[in-house]
């Protein structure tokens, strides 16, 4: 009798151990991201293959990554964390780490390592600008022109410096409403050493070059604040050229064939990636991190190029990129990364940035309303 | 009733409240013998209480979910306690140490910044702190970034020295048997035993004052590694810069070192004899070691001038100005940016507001007046729009507007204007004007009609049967009266259009944004709540003047509704 009790005791416990295990992570999770084509290839990349190994997992996706900085502060001032994983640009994941909004991951633990064995650190190399930031995708600002509308003789541009080149390509241009990327694109065309911008910019004098380089195009420039407005205007030919995401003008020439031309030189790279809200309740962190060890993985990020042309950001992924989903062309010559694409390119120093960032603005602004 | 000298009431006999009126001294009784004023004031009451009731749940909604958030905002435009809550020791140490705001700060300030940097740190709240200060001035962000890392190397060379003197100084039972109260020893036995969390660390008593820097770094250290990381100060070797304070509390005193009787006073004796020799490094070396920008007198002048825990600072920068050491001046012109916009927004909230009026009134004239058919259908057309979504409308308008947008094709079509010199309508003021008339006219033509619907016919038939022209009739007698209308059509679109967000973002261009797309930027863009709530705080205080002014002169009476 005894025995009997000790063995059912026993069965009890075998059973109700597998059970608590699933209780120790949560079974819904909210992922934020820029919603469209973007989110779509986070979907077939990573959530459906996870929710296919976990069919008990619900993902709930949350378009918020415009504001996300605002809302993760906001959430954790309530109290009430509602995000799980928040898919935001560098430059914000160094705001929310320094804000105490995102949580610190140690890489190595936390990720998978690369499929040719290097640690997680090594595989991200560079991208890892801050302690709370997963990267994701690389993508770039560039430049599409209308092809259609490129005056006779001449050479299509080529890149960021035939912007300024209002004799040979003339019409209204479109860049984007801040400072960052447009400041260093005007002093790289001013003729200013890549290697030497940041120096420059830091001075009154650097300053004021930059703003006089791009007063020559003031009056002729459109300028945009969500990224689905310069291919819009590219598209409707209200400009000549416009600065954009690589992925969005990929999509708008490759996929709805609109007679647009990349312009890559001088594209500035841009880190996309994850972060965890500070505090989550450990169920759900348990979760997350499940997911993002997955989600981060060599093969994961080489996949979601098949469905958008950003480049992983691990360095053993790049070998893995094949071809798209849907079109069946090669990827590869339309990543950022591509030599032929690369020969001139920058990257934001995001660090530089969190420091002039505040003040820049507040110039940029007022030289725009004056 | 107190008309005491009414005559019917002598004729009656017994008790009526008139006679107890004037039976008397005492107080006007209720037919049930209490006080009137008692029974009436408990009707009233009740009364009153169900009238509070029924209207609970809306008030609730409207305090918590309108007066709150505008309380919070208006608190949060001066709130600054970010500075002298993270850094409470520098803030004592720059008030009273720190005169010369040329050159930087003395010994003392550099280690008080040390005690509190590497508190923060370990709180993480360091960088959250440098995002805060680089508002005012830039590059504060990174050097606490930075400095954060850096900030436990300060004090390390004394470390070292006092363990190499006596390995009990690395004992962290040393520095709790010197550091901790009796009843905190106590209390944290206990709580070890049951696996509780400890509870906060208390000083000996009379321990600060022999060692008064080592005591408060020491308790900075404690409480922040209990709370941050649930350890125990019995576990832990103390930070370095406690060292530093130990060594400065030495050296500052050693005479007074003497006559301490507490625990561990031979080890403290033998340690303040000794410090006398240890090799002496500056703080401000220490400090330069980890970032130079700790020299730089501006950024201690920026502590120093955000350090209360309240700042105009927010509506300061919000005017155009800035606080330097010399008092309050005016930002540079190449960065005056808030006072232009509030300005811009006024004038195109009132042209619009004049262009609605001018649209709106004959529209709403015809609505009021046309046989009822056709004026139902002509209130469709209006309310169509009013019931599309914004954004649908402002993109239109887009699609209408733009250089190769229809009215220009058509503008071309009919030769009016050359291919290669189409209009620029849309990305400048001209475009926001267009587009917010548009979409703020229906609130506009609604109070207008509601108005003139009551104005009875009859009163024109009689000033044009009295003689009067067409003309005279309507402005004479028919305008008048719908004045009330202009009023509240007036306040509905000027409030309304004055914190336009979205329109102006999409066709304003550089020239026709408003100041809420500058609120929208600090809010979710570079969090600068404070600065954001500043510049709302403006806005609504500058609403409420404007609506002052409109009720002194036209009277908030004479706005109708219908």
């Amino acid at each position: 009798m005894k025995l009997k009790t000790a063995m059912l005791a026993g069965t009890a416990l075998l059973l109700a151990a597998p059970a608590a295990q699933a209780q120790d992570m949560a079974d819904s999770m909210t992922l934020v991201s820029w919603g469209g084509a973007y989110q779509a290839s986070q979907v077939n990349a990573y959530t459906t293959p996870y929710q296919e190994m976990h069919p008990e997992v619900e993902v709930i996706w949350d378009e918020s990554s415009p504001e996300a900085v605002a809302g993760m502060r906001a959430q954790s001032e309530a109290g009430n964390v509602t995000w799980d994983l928040v898919d935001v640009e560098a430059a914000d994941a160094i705001r929310l780490c320094d804000e105490g909004l995102a949580m610190e991951l140690d890489h190595d633990e936390v990720l998978a390592p690369g499929d040719d064995g290097s640690s997680a650190t090594d595989d991200f190399g560079d991208m890892i600008v801050s302690d709370c930031f997963v990267p994701q995708i690389v993508f770039s600002t560039t430049f599409g022109y209308r092809a259609d509308q490129v005056p006779e003789g001449v050479e299509p541009p080529t890149g960021a410096c035939d912007v300024f080149d209002l004799e040979t390509y003339p019409g209204q241009r479109a860049l984007n409403r801040q400072p960052i990327a447009n400041m260093e694109w005007a002093l790289l065309c001013d003729g200013v050493a890549y290697e030497d911008v940041y120096d420059v910019l830091e001075t009154e004098e650097g300053i004021e070059r930059a703003f006089a380089m791009l007063d020559t195009i003031k009056d002729e420039t459109i300028w945009w604040s969500a990224s689905a407005e310069p291919i819009q205007l590219l598209a409707d030919g209200e400009v000549f050229m416009a600065s954009a995401y690589n992925g969005r003008l990929f999509s708008a020439i490759v996929e709805q064939d609109q007679p647009i031309g990349m312009a890559w030189d001088w594209q500035m790279f841009d880190i996309d990636g994850w972060v965890v809200p500070a505090d989550l309740p450990e169920d759900r962190l348990a979760r997350v991190m499940d997911f993002l060890y997955f989600a981060t993985d060599t093969q994961r990020l080489a996949d979601q190029a098949a469905y958008i042309s950003y480049g992983p950001a691990r360095a053993s992924s790049a070998p893995l990129v094949g071809t798209h989903a849907e079109l069946g062309i090669e990827m590869a010559p339309h990543m950022p990364t591509d030599p032929n694409n690369a020969e001139n390119t920058f990257v934001n120093n995001y660090l530089w940035w969190a420091d002039y960032r505040d003040d820049l603005d507040a110039r940029f602004q007022a030289w725009l309303a004056q | 009733m107190s008309d005491t000298s009414a005559t019917g009431p002598d004729a009656v006999s017994g008790p009526t409240p008139d006679t107890a009126l004037r039976a008397a001294d005492g107080p006007m009784l209720a037919a049930d013998g209490t006080p009137l004023k008692r029974s009436l004031n408990r009707a009233l009451r009740a009364q009153k209480m169900r009238a509070l009731l029924l209207i609970a749940p809306l008030l609730i909604f409207i305090l918590v979910t309108f007066v709150a958030p505008i309380a919070d905002m208006l608190f949060r435009s001066v709130e600054n306690q970010i500075v002298s809550e993270t850094l409470p020791r520098t803030v004592v140490a720059l008030e009273e140490e720190w005169d010369d705001h040329t050159v930087p700060p003395n010994e003392t300030v550099y280690a008080a910044m040390a005690y509190d940097l590497v508190e923060a740190a370990e709180r993480r709240q360091h960088t959250r702190l440098g995002s805060r200060l680089n508002y005012e001035t830039t590059g504060i962000s990174s050097l606490f970034r930075r400095s954060g890392r850096g900030i436990d190397d300060v004090g390390e060379s004394y470390a070292e020295s006092f363990i190499a003197l006596d390995p009990a100084w690395e004992e962290p039972a040393t520095w709790t048997a010197l550091m901790a109260s009796e009843t905190w020893r106590e209390e944290a036995a206990v709580a070890e035993a049951n696996g509780d969390d400890l509870p906060r660390f208390e000083t000996a008593e009379g321990i600060e004052a022999f060692l008064p820097e080592t005591a408060s770094a020491y308790a900075g250290f404690a409480n922040t590694i209990i709370e941050e990381d649930g350890d125990s100060p019995e576990a832990e070797e103390p930070w370095n810069p406690v060292y530093l304070a130990l060594y400065r509390d030495l050296t500052a005193n050693p005479e007074r070192i003497d006559e301490y009787r507490g625990p561990e006073s031979d080890l403290l004796r033998a340690a303040a004899e000794a410090a006398q020799g240890f090799e002496s490094v500056p703080v401000i070396d220490q400090f330069e070691e980890i970032d130079d920008g700790w020299l730089d007198p501006e950024v201690w002048g920026t502590i120093a001038a955000f350090s209360g825990r309240y700042t105009a600072g927010y509506y300061l920068a919000a005017a155009d100005l800035q606080l330097t050491p010399e008092g309050v001046e005016r930002q540079p012109p190449d960065q005056r940016i808030y006072l232009l916009l509030f300005k811009r927004t006024l004038i195109m909230s009132l042209t619009i507001t004049g262009m609605c009026i001018l649209l709106g009134y004959p529209v709403a004239f015809l609505l009021a007046n046309l046989p009822l058919r056709t004026s139902n259908l002509l209130m469709i057309l209006v309310l169509l729009p009013f019931w599309t979504s914004l954004l649908v409308r402002t993109s239109a308008w887009k699609v209408l507007l733009q250089q190769e947008g229809v009215i220009n094709d058509i503008l071309v079509w009919i030769g009016v204007v050359a291919d290669g010199d189409r209009l620029q309508l849309i990305n400048n003021q001209l475009g926001t004007i267009i587009a917010m008339t548009h979409i703020l006219l229906p609130f506009m033509i609604l109070p207008l009609y509601s108005v003139m619907k009551t104005v009875p016919p009859s009163y024109v038939r009689a000033a044009r049967s009295l003689g009067a022209t067409d003309w005279t009739a309507f402005w004479r007698v028919y305008f008048p009266q719908s004045v009330p209308g202009i009023g509240a059509g007036s306040i509905l679109v000027f409030i309304l259009a004055i914190g336009y967000y979205i329109t102006p973002e999409l066709v304003g261009g550089r020239t026709g944004t408003f100041i809420s797309n500058r609120i929208a930027y600090h809010i979710s863009d570079s969090l600068n709540w404070g600065l954001g709530a500043a510049l709302g705080a403006i806005l609504l205080g500058a609403v409420l003047v404007l609506y002052w002014t409109y009720d002194r002169i036209v009277g908030i009476d004479n706005v109708k509704l219908g």
